[in-house]
């Protein structure tokens, strides 16, 4: 408070004045915060999905309490080492407790975390919410490739280590995934949607996707699966929706139902014997 | 105030003059029951362990400043880095948290002449031996060492899956060091229980004491739980049990469970006695008390209580977990940890802050903290566990916390070794140590937060489609090999200062009981003993006129 | 005594809490059976403790005592023992046969059994010095 520029009238310490101008101080901040784009990245992807752009946004809120205070206390430390080196023999005074001070430093957390906490709670009902659609892809793990299959259609893609496949699927639309495995834990992950989920053995998990615009995007397995892990990779294509409707038509052609049929040979294989696929099947007009 | 002649004194004299008649030599190692003897064996193996582990991170690092390095094949890249997780975490964190420095420190602190159980403290050593031999030698057998990861998630660890002997190498050195820890667990409850010296109440015990005795009722809380589960495992994989395998009926998410259900409480297990020897040290050097001590004690039994509901938020990402309870339940354990954190820096605040290396680590230790506490934070928040999760991020926030806690670990032997030894270390390498040690983590730690956001995954032996995080790798391998000169200093110090500065009884002005007795602590630890009367009754007696003073003023407790 | 019983109940009472509240609101078996457990391991010990608190003297230890309180016969403490690495062997060879071969567990419960017979005689005796 000391270091305010005192008011020229000098008829000291005024304390509506000085909260005014703390209020004014903090109205850009906060209009400055509530803008959401203008604050930075902090190292994540902005995401091209509608759920992973809210998650976005929670990561550069949650970021923006980690800077604050992380460097509050960084700042606290660095002034009490520099500040309190020793420089005699004497005493110190042996202060132990300040329960106010005490009693603040635990207050104030618990009310950070609330308020993270509740941020939380509405991102999260938003990205695992399953709203109902008719555009649905499955996913098949396997060691080490994926398969995608489109229920309801003939589309059917496989890849492996040596030939990555492709997830399409159309833009501005909700698209559900289902994904699952044939044999181990696997874990599909792509960095750009922001998003992870296990593909578990025995259990079939479900998310939304809303891309936001068109692209091709990596994905990868994120979850130990043996030897090949590391080179378990494949690809999101984000097409329009007429795209996506020609893409799935050219399974229909008899060139295109031999390639799904073989794909779906290989993936059955696979899932049958449990044995990596051997050659990649991959199909489709892409 | 006057020291007080212990009654023991007369017994101690007939131990002593026993003693020179007792076994020597590799058979006095090998029948003692000396908790000092114990510890410091510990002490010496958890280092080794630390040394070996470290040398497989150094292989890791190496392999992965390439994008598409051919210096490990795939196979051996997925022992290595299982190998190295699993040293670490079972056979160097644990033990030097809870068996070593905590076996030495724990009787004296409290003035008690040994460990309750002195026997079964000697079997908790041997199994923990025996343990790590057996976790060493998967590299021996055919097929390799265990390679599914420090976590062995089903059905990966699954005989099909993981056949071979490294596999159950890997099971049955867990086994030994469980029951290493779980007897210890026991052995400290007891002795905390049982054998403080009179006027000990439990309000005037050392923090570090106190953390022990939290850290072992986690232990008793926690470890079991891992046994049974790898009794489990043992037995799908060889007696055709389908716990874990979706084709028996069993549910492969079961062992995530019961793991994590280990897993979160030793994070915790291991966390605690660090914190305990910084809470220690911090007050020691700034020539002041603890500061809110009873905030303390509140946190520490507020983390172990919390920190048996928080298992599964290392499973946001399975879809079947309930997200928000275990969301709560971990940002709350955010909270007594900051209290802690505000608390060291108000034991140093208005304090003389002497930097001597065991300081220097200690502050080490309170910065990278900070750094993991809240990255882990974030990881608490299941929509940014999403993207995280399985990624370098998550390896980072977790390697700053252990990163702080090898500071902690190194602090505690510089600030009590010469307690054990007699002998002081080197300052100067020490010093010169830390900064290694403390940019290095930096240097490597920081990086990979960058690298888990690009979408770099954990336990990738190669990363040939992004050649882009190549640079971020390489300036993580830089810091892993400042670490790595670090952990060598430590050894250079140990060889130079070999008996070489004789410390006496208490060389840093100490509080606690250890510092009351000789520099080593004879037999049963002490010949006399001060009234005891606050938390420090070692500062209380050569300080009679610095009592510690309560809220920040002038009056007296 | 009374405040060492005293952790153990709330830890015990506040596990049971969050076990009921986590069991039913997430209706998964093993976490709310492996919580309530916890809160069980709090009550054993704890309400144990509890019982003889209420049955025995304050200790000088729960009081300001004075340091010559502590005279007299603390306990009989080994001063040397093999056992315990008898035993420790003989667990080595136990958890060696998991893997090698079950023959392995016939030196293992071997040097187990002459550890507990070995042990208990020496406690008898009032330990080694
Ligand atoms: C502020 C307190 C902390 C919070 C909120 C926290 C939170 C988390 C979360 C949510 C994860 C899971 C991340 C994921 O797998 O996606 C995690 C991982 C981990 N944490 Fe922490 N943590 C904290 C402190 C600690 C401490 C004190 C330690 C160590 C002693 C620690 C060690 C670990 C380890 C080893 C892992 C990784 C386990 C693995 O998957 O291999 N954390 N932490
Ligand atoms: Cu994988
Ligand atoms: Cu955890």
């Amino acid at each position: 408070m000391e270091v305010q520029p005192s008011a020229p009238q000098g008829a000291g310490p005024q304390p509506t004045k000085h909260r005014r101008r703390w209020i004014a101080a903090l109205i850009p901040l906060t209009a400055l915060a509530l803008s959401g784009c203008t604050l930075p990245s902090f190292g994540a992807y902005k995401s091209d999905t509608t759920t992973g752009q809210e998650t976005y946004r929670l990561w550069q809120w949650f970021s923006v309490g980690a800077v604050i205070i992380g460097t509050f206390t960084f700042l606290l430390i660095v002034w009490a080492v520099l500040r309190y080196r020793r420089k005699g023999d004497t005493i110190p005074k042996q202060s132990q407790y300040h329960i106010p001070l005490e009693l603040l430093y635990t207050i104030i957390p618990v009310i950070i975390v609330g308020v993270l906490f509740w941020g939380t709670v509405v991102v999260e009902n938003k990205v695992v919410a399953m709203p109902k659609t008719n555009v649905k892809i499955h996913v098949n793990a396997f060691k080490w490739g994926w398969g995608f299959t489109y229920p309801g259609q003939n589309a059917v893609v496989v890849g492996n280590t040596t030939q990555e496949p492709t997830m399409v699927m159309p833009v501005g639309t909700d698209v559900a995934v289902t994904i699952t495995s044939t044999d181990v834990m696997h874990g599909f992950y792509i960095p750009q949607f922001n998003f992870s989920r296990y593909a578990l053995p025995g259990v079939t998990n479900e998310v939304t996707f809303h891309a936001v615009k068109t692209g091709t995007f990596t994905g990868q397995c994120s979850q130990l699966c043996g030897l090949y892990h590391s080179l378990m990779y494949f690809k999101v294509k984000v097409v329009t929706v007429t795209q996506y409707a020609a893409w799935l038509h050219s399974f229909d052609t008899p060139a295109g139902k031999l390639a799904a049929q073989a794909a779906q040979n290989a993936l059955k294989i696979q899932m049958s014997a449990g044995l990596p696929v051997v050659s990649a099947v991959t199909a489709g007009v892409n | 105030m006057t020291a007080v002649i212990s009654p023991d004194t007369h017994h101690d004299d007939a131990h002593e003059a026993h003693e020179h008649h007792g076994p020597t030599g590799v058979l006095k190692w090998l029948t003692t029951t000396d908790h000092k003897i114990i510890g410091l064996s510990y002490t010496v193996t958890a280092v080794l362990m630390l040394v070996i582990g470290g040398f497989f991170a150094e292989l890791i690092r190496v392999q992965l400043s390439a994008p598409y390095e051919h210096f490990l094949s795939f196979a051996q890249y997925n022992e290595v880095f299982t190998m190295h997780g699993s040293i670490m975490i079972y056979l160097f964190a644990g033990p030097m948290a809870f068996g070593a420095l905590a076996n030495i420190i724990v009787p004296i602190q409290i003035g008690a002449p040994d460990m309750a159980f002195p026997r079964l403290n000697a079997l908790s050593y041997w199994l923990y031996l025996t343990g790590s031999i057996t976790m060493l030698s998967g590299f021996f057998v055919s097929g390799g060492a265990a390679n599914f990861g420090w976590v062995g998630y089903a059905p990966l660890s699954n005989a099909a899956n993981s056949p071979g002997a490294g596999a159950d190498l890997w099971i049955g050195a867990l086994l030994l060091t469980g029951f290493s820890a779980i007897f210890t667990g026991v052995n400290i409850c007891a002795t905390v229980f049982y054998l403080r010296a009179p006027g000990m109440t439990l309000f005037r015990m050392p923090i570090f004491t106190w953390n022990l005795l939290v850290t072992s009722i986690l232990i008793l809380l926690a470890f079991p739980v891992l046994t049974a589960g790898l009794i489990m495992l043992y037995c799908d994989r060889h007696f055709g049990t389908h716990i874990f395998s979706v084709q028996g009926g069993g549910v492969p998410v079961l062992w995530q469970h019961i793991f994590w259900f280990w897993g979160h409480p030793e994070v915790y297990i291991l966390a605690l006695p660090f914190f305990g020897m910084v809470t220690e040290i911090i007050p020691v050097f700034s020539r002041k008390p603890v500061f809110g001590y009873k905030g303390m004690v509140f946190a520490t039994l507020t983390i172990a209580a919390l920190s048996l509901g928080v298992w599964a938020h290392h499973m946001f990402t399975t879809g079947t977990v309930l997200l928000p309870f275990f969301s709560i339940m971990s940002l709350l354990i955010a909270v007594p940890t900051g209290i802690k954190l505000f608390n060291w820096i108000g034991s140093m605040w208005r304090g003389q802050i002497w930097f001597s290396a065991a300081m220097l680590f200690a502050i080490g230790f309170v910065i990278t903290f900070l750094i993991g506490g809240l990255t882990g934070i974030y990881l608490a928040s299941p929509p940014l566990d999403f993207f995280t999760h399985d990624t370098y991020f998550v390896v980072a926030h977790f390697h700053s916390v252990v990163m702080a806690l090898v500071m902690g670990g190194i602090a505690g032997l510089y600030y009590w070794g010469p307690k054990i030894t007699g002998y002081l270390l080197n300052e100067t390498i020490g010093k010169i140590q830390f900064w290694f040690l403390f940019i290095g983590s930096q240097v490597f730690t920081l990086p990979l937060y960058i690298l888990g956001l690009r979408g770099m995954p954990r336990r990738m032996a190669v990363y040939p489609n992004n050649p882009g995080w190549q640079h971020l790798n390489e300036i993580a391998t830089f810091g892993a090999v400042l670490i790595g000169i670090s952990t060598v200093l430590f050894v250079v110090n140990i060889l130079v200062s070999w008996k070489k500065y004789p410390a006496g009884d208490n060389p840093w002005d100490g509080h606690t009981l250890e510092w009351f007795t000789t520099s080593p602590p004879p037999h049963h630890n002490f010949y006399r003993l001060p009234q005891i009367r606050s938390e420090r009754p070692t500062w209380d007696y050569n300080h009679p006129e610095a009592p510690a003073l309560t809220h920040g003023t002038h009056e007296e407790k | 005594m009374k405040l060492e019983a005293r952790i153990l109940l709330v830890l015990g009472l506040f596990f049971a809490i969050m076990g009921t509240v986590y069991w039913i609101w997430s209706g998964e078996n093993a976490g709310g059976m492996m919580i309530i457990a916890g809160g069980l391991l709090g009550f054993l010990p704890g309400s144990y403790y509890w019982w003889w608190s209420r049955r025995m003297p304050v200790r000088p230890e729960d009081r300001d005592g004075d340091v010559t309180e502590g005279a007299g016969f603390v306990g009989a403490f080994p001063g040397t023992s093999i056992f315990p690495f008898t035993l420790g062997a003989g667990a080595f060879f136990a958890v060696l046969s998991l893997v090698f071969g079950f023959w392995l567990m016939v030196p293992g419960l071997g040097l187990i059994v002459w550890a507990a017979i070995g042990g208990v005689a020496e406690s008898r005796r009032g330990g080694t010095q």
